[in-house]
């Protein structure tokens, strides 16, 4: 207690142009350490141009690229021009392949644009897997027990309802004790991840025959629910889909009162309960779209794989938050993000085929991108002042 | 006295449960300064693969190891390997005050990747067989104390295990004593709750934070490395260790944030998880419900300790947030 002693003694420092760098001063005086400023001094933004902000980022990136480079270089040992080209032959190298990458982002984009609602308002749904997963089964269970009762397009739209009803239900769980009771929905959600993958391996359980815990392809003579092919095309009908998703969430979030009603319980609670919003019901219903299009994206995985599995999301509900972190939560931006890491991911599995390097690549790169991206945040969000001898007028 | 499937259910529930207490007991520390460090299934996965490594390049290069360095050498690599990892983490989240949900799981993608790749590789590139072990480490680990042989259905229980089944005891008693009993486990705690008035009282934030995001992140890679050393006799496959990670961070809620509590809490869900494996005469669906038990009894502690508010049972309340100076 001898620092409070020495509060009497603090000479008024001569010219402090901030309240933060007297309060800096001070606090040095207070611990009876050195009577000098800072070397290093940070302070908090009050906001930046947005093309400054993402110039910062994109160098962020370019880094972020550089070590990646280095990185494969040292694992692989091969020339980077030849890894780059198979980069590119991961996603590009054939139609299959291409179309094979324009669904996995058009997945992993639905389920990003499912966690972004949620994610303005604040509301850390990381129970994105969870939700996809129900959704998925909500389909697989009308798939499975209606079988050929009531035509294709019926039943598909009567699976494609129950998953959007499923997703919904599991999100809003943990929204409600949020709501009434202030329950961690971090910790929630996560767990409702497993409680999921539990009831997904009970059914498979219970459907599989023969205990193998695998199923066969649901109506595989019959294809009775199946999505139709598009001119052709086995995946078109899911980016089509998504993309009608896309537009619904850019302007919902952005144009709709429900969109301004999430920004402002993100921003601050009291101000939106002073201004007569209802919070409670804004969290609940929010999380339920949030959950609603979890659904849809289980829909449209069962659909593609005719089956259901523990792993049907293939780790995407993570991914998601990431994806939608990165692109600071716009719509439109998460096309690209999502195809990144799309990208990266098919990339690593190509090299797993010709240089017979381990698939899990794809994640260290993503990681290694993933950090750079958030320790650029720091300096889009802070200021840094280095210690003046002279004192300038800011 | 106790039936054969008794005992082998304890020791089996224990050695399930050993990894999990490392990885909650590394939690709870953590969290307790108001870090949640959702990296920590992948800093168990770097912890296990640091110590596959440091073993397997030990074993290679010499041709008579010692069981001692083969223990050494890969707990001294693991411990490195978390730390580096744990210290990721701390600088994005503390002083380059980043969103610590995005940070921990980028990490977890990240810490999974390393260890799925340097496994695969090392599998694919030396043209290893599937069920590669270590030789000398292995066993080296899971040396038991020379008596145990001798005191029948007890020595059973107690005492055939690995050292680091003990080991994790032992820290999750000290870390307990640590935080409720010292002045340094006040500060900690006092920094978890309320940030800005424990820098107000003088405590340095950003020193309590670094060294209790990395010790914890060290104990739960020392939980990776029993899991690859011990409990799979120091093999790698990859994804062995699946997501038990996240049950670590469910355990940290059940128990309450108190290491004692841990302790049996790890052991409840190790056994709830076998239970699925080791009951005869279950059907194979009822096993997937037993395996939903933990994370169902966590959601309801979870709910009741938010509607009690009780405060000794809420989490710690800075939890998740960044502490910065001047928005006090």
């Amino acid at each position: 207690m001898t620092e409070n002693k020495k509060k009497k003694n603090v000479p008024v420092p001569a010219a402090a142009e901030t309240a933060a760098e007297t309060v800096s001063v001070a606090r040095k005086n207070d611990s009876g350490r050195k009577k000098h400023e800072q070397l290093i001094h940070i302070a908090k933004r009050g906001g930046m141009e947005s093309w400054k902000a993402w110039l910062i980022r994109g160098i962020a990136i370019l880094a972020a690229l550089f070590v990646s480079a280095g990185l494969i270089l040292v694992l692989s040992g091969k020339n980077p021009i030849e890894v780059f080209r198979e980069f590119i032959k991961g996603s590009f190298g054939t139609s299959n392949k291409f179309w094979f990458f324009l669904f996995n982002t058009a997945i992993l984009l639905c389920i990003s644009l499912a966690v972004t609602p949620a994610f303005k308002m604040r509301f850390w749904n990381l129970g994105a897997q969870g939700q996809v997963l129900m959704g998925g089964l909500g389909c697989s269970i009308c798939m499975f027990y209606i079988k050929d009762s009531i035509p294709s397009t019926a039943l598909i739209f009567v699976s494609l309802a129950v998953s959007l009803i499923f997703g919904m239900i599991w999100a809003v769980i943990p929204a409600v004790f949020k709501s009434v009771w202030e329950t961690n929905e971090t910790l929630f959600t996560l767990m409702m991840n497993y409680v999921a993958v539990q009831l997904i391996q009970f059914v498979i359980a219970k459907w599989a025959p023969n205990g193998s815990g695998v199923l066969q392809p649901f109506n595989y003579i019959s294809k009775n629910g199946w999505l139709p092919f598009l001119a052709g095309k086995e995946y078109l009908i899911y980016v089509l889909i998504v993309a009608v998703v896309i537009v619904f969430m850019f302007i919902y979030l952005k144009y709709s009162k429900h969109g301004y009603e999430i920004s402002v319980v993100g921003e601050s609670r009291n101000t939106a309960k002073y201004i007569g919003i209802n919070v409670k019901k804004v969290i609940i219903r929010t999380v339920a779209v949030s959950g609603l299009i979890c659904g849809l994206a289980g829909f449209l995985l069962v659909e593609s794989g005719h089956t259901i599995s523990s792993g049907l999301d293939k780790g995407f509900g993570f991914t998601a938050v990431l994806v939608s972190w990165l692109a600071q939560f716009n719509p439109i931006l998460m096309i690209f993000s999502s195809g990144l890491i799309v990208f990266l991911q098919r990339a690593a599995a190509q090299l797993a085929f010709s240089f017979r390097m381990d698939n899990s690549l794809s994640d260290i790169l993503t990681g290694v991108i993933l950090f750079f991206i958030i320790g650029s945040e720091f300096f889009i969000n802070y200021e840094i002042h280095f210690r003046k001898h002279k004192k300038e007028v800011k | 006295m106790l039936s054969s499937f008794a005992i082998n259910f304890i020791t089996a529930s224990v050695n399930q449960g050993t990894a999990l207490l490392y990885g909650s007991v590394g939690e709870i520390i953590t969290e307790k300064s108001g870090n949640l460090n959702l990296g920590i299934p992948g800093i168990m996965y770097i912890g296990g693969i640091c110590g596959m490594i440091g073993g397997f390049a030990y074993e290679k290069n010499c041709e008579n190891p010692v069981p001692l360095l083969c223990v050494l050498i890969p707990l001294l690599l693991s411990i490195i390997g978390s730390a580096l990892m744990a210290l990721i983490y701390s600088v994005l989240t503390i002083t380059l005050r980043a969103n610590q949900n995005v940070t921990g799981l980028a990490l977890t993608t990240f810490g999974i990747g390393v260890g799925n790749y340097f496994g695969g590789t090392i599998r694919n590139t030396l043209g290893l067989p599937f069920d590669f072990e270590l030789r000398v480490c292995g066993p080296a680990f899971k040396m038991t104390l020379p008596f145990a042989d001798k005191l029948g259905d007890f020595g059973e229980i107690v005492c055939s295990y690995g050292f680091m089944a003990y080991l994790a005891v032992i820290i999750a008693v000290i870390a307990a004593f640590v935080i409720k009993k010292t002045r340094v486990g006040l500060n900690l705690r006092a920094v978890g709750e309320s940030p800005a008035t424990a820098d107000a009282a003088g405590i340095n934030i950003t020193a309590y934070k670094y060294v209790s995001t990395i010790i914890g992140g060290v104990i739960a890679g020392l939980g990776g490395l029993f899991f690859v050393m011990d409990y799979t006799s120091a093999s790698w496959t990859n994804n062995a260790f699946g997501d038990k990670g996240w049950l670590a961070v469910a355990i940290v809620i059940f128990s309450l944030w108190k290491p004692k509590i841990a302790i049996i809490a790890s052991y409840i869900f190790g056994a709830l998880f076998i239970c699925s494996v080791n009951i005869p005469g279950l059907s194979s669906s009822d096993k997937e419900l037993i395996k939903m038990a933990p994370y169902v009894f966590t959601i309801i502690v979870l709910i009741i300790t938010s509607a009690r508010k009780k405060r000794e049972n809420m989490p710690p309340a800075s939890l998740g947030l960044s502490y910065f100076r001047e928005e006090r």
